[in-house]
């Protein structure tokens, strides 16, 4: 996006919604406008906002209504933490009893509503995690939302989508009119500056991926290879959750649907499966990929 | 069709209120303090109450006592909607038999989110 195209939209959100960005938030509009964009069959922000000086009033409302939305928050979706807590967990118990360790990756960790979840999710699990060593990465290409999930300091109305009040007494702080999660979640989750675009096999691999609303900013090539890619990072018993309108079907074959449990996917094993050293190196295996990584 | 009885002795807020509920598909009935409020119970018990805390003639929490003890009282439920935004209230709120929370100011997300954590409408509608 350049600077006249962000300073255009700056100026016609606050003229259509009363929504006043700093002159810092291009990642907001980029991971707010770049999905409605490809929806409407436009290849970037550019042409977006060539659109809408063209006058077309169907996009005008749509553009404000996905900047005006606030997008993100605790146990979003719901369905996902269900899966987490009654088929995931359960199965990771049982898979890595010798072992005692798990290992999760949010892979769009934004700020950090997504961890948190996760986070204060495996607390309420109780003693069953007793001597467990647990580890969530959260990642994310914007260091700005990065810092803000790291201090995780959350306004009233943020505490107040998706979070049970049970569990924001429970495990928040309140400081005057905002609140933050206590040290003990905080310190659960390690946070990591991270394009996925980019090789992530460094991070080693995960017993749970989660990637939701991320990879609806890709087109159909570079989905597909980042599939193939976080196919190499998850154990061979392992979990991958999509967001509620995404899907590996017809994109690829590494991963597979779990029958009635709506975006959650286990990797076909072509590889042996079972547990693998927590750190390990995967290859590339496909020119295209190398490509995209340059 | 379920019914709410919003109890908030403001009438702007009681107006916000039925809005939202009337879009969230529910028949609204309104009270203006606590007292007003357990009359109505009296009468039929809801299915939920949207609940203030400081109102003239009787409080919500006091309300909410008393609602509790009324035949069936244990099953409507209780979501307190009020300024009072600090642990303490909030603790107070749940250990009387509070089922939610809201601090103001409240929109409609936050009602269709804290409506649907307590089974009261399903989670998508709360998403849609």
């Amino acid at each position: 996006m350049t600077p006249p195209e962000y300073e255009y939209l700056r100026k016609f959100l606050r003229d259509h919604s009363g929504l006043d960005l700093s002159a810092d938030k291009q990642y907001l509009i980029e991971s707010r406008l770049l999905p409605l964009a490809r929806k409407a069959g436009l290849s970037g922000i550019g042409d977006l906002v060539q659109k809408l000086q063209a006058g077309s009033s169907a996009l005008i409302t749509s553009v404000v209504e996905a900047m005006t939305t606030n997008e993100t928050f605790f146990f979003r979706d719901k369905v996902p933490f269900d899966h987490f807590r009654e088929t995931i967990m359960p199965e990771v118990l049982k898979a890595r009893a010798a072992r005692r360790s798990v290992r999760i990756w949010c892979a769009a960790g934004s700020t950090g509503q997504e961890p948190y979840s996760l986070a204060m999710s495996l607390k309420e699990m109780g003693a069953a995690l007793t001597g467990w060593r647990v580890e969530i990465i959260a990642t994310d290409l914007s260091q700005e939302v990065l810092e803000k999930s790291k201090a995780g300091i959350y306004s009233q109305f943020e505490v107040q989508r998706g979070l049970p009040i049970q569990l924001l007494v429970k495990y928040f702080k309140q400081t005057g009119e905002t609140w933050q999660i206590n040290p003990e979640l905080r310190a659960m989750i390690q946070h990591r500056q991270l394009n996925l675009l980019h090789d992530f096999s460094q991070l080693g691999t995960f017993d749970v991926i989660f990637c939701r609303n991320v990879l609806i900013y890709f087109d159909q090539e570079t989905k597909i290879n980042i599939f193939n890619r976080l196919a190499r990072q998850v154990e061979g018993d392992g979990f991958l959750v999509l967001g509620a309108a995404e899907t590996v079907v017809g994109l690829t074959d590494t991963f597979r649907p779990i029958p009635e449990r709506r975006g959650l996917y286990k990797p076909n094993d072509a590889r042996s499966a079972g547990a693998k050293p927590a750190i390990a190196a995967a290859p590339p295996r496909t020119a295209a990929m190398a490509g995209l990584r340059a | 069709m379920k019914t709410c009885l919003v109890v908030d002795d403001s009438s702007v807020v009681r107006k916000i209120a039925r809005r939202i509920l009337e879009g969230l598909e529910f028949e609204v009935t309104e009270a203006e303090d606590g007292s007003k409020a357990l009359e109505v119970c009296r009468q039929k018990l809801p299915d939920a109450v949207l609940l203030d805390w400081n109102m003239p003639v009787m409080d919500g929490f006091e309300f909410m006592g008393h609602m509790r003890r009324l035949p069936g009282g244990d099953q409507p439920k209780v979501v307190f909607c009020t300024t009072e935004n600090n642990v303490a209230h909030i603790a107070q709120a749940l250990s009387g038999g509070a089922n939610e929370y809201i601090m103001k100011p409240f929109d409609k997300d936050i009602i269709a989110d804290k409506f649907a954590e307590v089974g009261l409408i399903p989670v998508g509608q709360a998403f849609a």
